[in-house]
């Protein structure tokens, strides 16, 4: 989910999705003052909250509590009231002779094609897709994977995913084709259907996979995060566990445009945001992956890296950011870009801090502090 | 038979003590799905496993078992086990 498709000019809202709830931040034209409207779900893991582009109303929360079992809530008023799904994801029975599996929670959503309104897919952990046709209000196992012998095999065991999941992510739909599909899981790699999700596909040639684990096995591909250019739906950009990377489509094979990044910084991170118009300016958040992969700002000195020539060059953006002893992580949906003229990028860090910048990443302002670990941040245009 | 429900699921029932009807711990917990729509797979996964906070008692007697016989009279109590931060 992005805001790229609407048009610019309009004050964006912010969603953002926490540990422990839920906040919108309104801004006001100039993208100068923001009014705060939560939280919603106190107390609840929120792990995506989107606004539907479609209508420009309905919002859908993926939650959970510590306690309780996930599910999904949907609001037609911008978050006044808040209404259940009737049948949240879950996997089927026993198939396949494979062990029967519980979604943990809902980790990732993403609204189907224009052309098919009240369409959305969901993303689990443990690896699972989904999909809806009633507007998130009830939704079913989609495509064939979450019981299929060979991708079981793939989703890998608990121990090979992310600390507190595997998970299926970077759902992705082809604007130009609503059966054209991607998504990643963490572990298992990048996948592709042509088919409507009939059937999938790896799509992992040219990533790396950490050094002794067997790259001819789709299991140790670790994407974090995918995304396609709005602009030119041809390319797709992805920051990995092992490198940042551009694909051309019809291109199979992935380019690792990381090594230009400098040596001290590297090129391991969470999140990946491309430019609404531009399919040559992208931005990433890079992190500590040494050694033990502290999975914090390098050398505790966050900054934005941008790139706007599809990679092949890479600009530090710290500017207004802490100069020292700032140990951030930056998770894989909470930096995002608005589709204003000048785009506005978004940070939300595990601290709970907000950052923002109005001019493409050059400065960046905190918009808000104490809020908890965020996990997700989306810049909408509600209507 | 009285219920007792858990904070957490308050948002559900209004109330801490329901009344449901079943001849067993399925039972009384579809019958509480009935009158309050989606606070069984809050509890329970979808492969009948209750989930990993909740703990059910009756009699003091701790319930792993969905399908235990309940008799027609008593109390339920569904409880949260504390975990997290």
């Amino acid at each position: 989910m992005s805001a790229t498709q609407e048009p610019a000019g309009r004050p964006p809202t912010l969603l953002v999705a926490t540990r422990k709830g839920a906040w919108l931040f309104h801004a006001d034209a100039g993208r100068q003052q923001w009014r705060v409207d939560g939280p919603h779900f106190l107390g609840h893991i929120i792990n995506h909250l989107v606004l539907d582009p479609r209508d420009g109303r309905t919002l859908l929360a993926a939650a959970k509590t510590g306690h309780l079992g996930p599910t999904i809530f949907r609001s037609t008023d911008l978050g006044k009231t808040w209404q259940e799904a009737a049948q949240p994801p879950a996997f089927g029975p026993v198939a396949n002779g494979l062990d029967a599996r519980a979604v943990d929670h809902t980790f990732w959503l993403t609204q189907a094609h224009a052309s098919e309104p009240d369409v959305w897919y969901a993303g689990t952990s443990p690896q699972g897709l989904f999909r809806s046709e009633d507007g998130g209000r009830t939704w079913a196992p989609f495509s064939c994977i979450n019981d299929d012998l060979q991708y079981r095999k793939w989703f890998g065991t608990v121990q090979d995913g992310t600390p507190d999941g595997p998970k299926l992510h970077s759902i992705i739909v082809d604007p130009r084709d609503p059966r054209h599909l991607y998504f990643a899981m963490s572990g298992g790699g990048v996948h592709e259907s042509l088919d409507g999700g009939k059937s999938f596909s790896p799509l992992v040639e040219g990533m790396e996979v950490v050094e002794g684990f067997d790259s001819s096995d789709v299991t140790f591909y670790d994407p974090h995060c995918v995304r396609l250019c709005p602009s030119n739906p041809d390319r797709l950009y992805q920051q990995n566990h092992c490198g940042i990377y551009r694909l051309d489509r019809p291109g199979h094979r992935w380019q690792r445009i990381g090594r230009n990044m400098p040596g001290e910084v590297g090129d391991i991170g969470f999140p990946m945001v491309v430019h609404p118009r531009n399919a040559q300016t992208l931005w990433v958040f890079p992190m500590d992956g040494s050694n033990v992969w502290p999975r914090v700002s390098p050398g505790g000195r966050p900054a934005v890296y941008a790139s706007r020539d599809g990679g092949q060059s890479w600009q530090r953006q710290d500017t207004g950011l802490p100069a020292s002893q700032a140990w951030w992580t930056v998770k894989r949906q909470a930096m995002t870009a608005d589709a204003n003229e000048v785009v506005g990028l978004y940070v939300g860090t595990s601290s709970g801090e907000l950052w923002h910048s109005r001019d493409e990443g050059q400065s960046w302002q905190c918009l808000a502090r104490h809020l908890p670990e965020i996990y997700a941040v989306e810049a909408v245009y509600p209507r | 038979m009285r219920v007792l429900i858990p904070s957490a699921l308050h948002s559900y029932t209004g109330r801490a003590w329901v009344a449901a009807e079943g001849a067993t711990v399925a039972a009384v917990l579809d019958d509480l799905d009935r009158q309050f729509p989606g606070i069984r797979f809050r509890m329970v996964d979808e492969q009948g496993q209750i989930r990993r906070h909740i703990r059910l008692f009756f009699r003091n007697e701790m319930l792993f078992d969905l399908a235990a016989p309940l008799p027609a009279d008593g109390e339920l109590c569904i409880v949260q086990a504390l975990s997290g931060g």
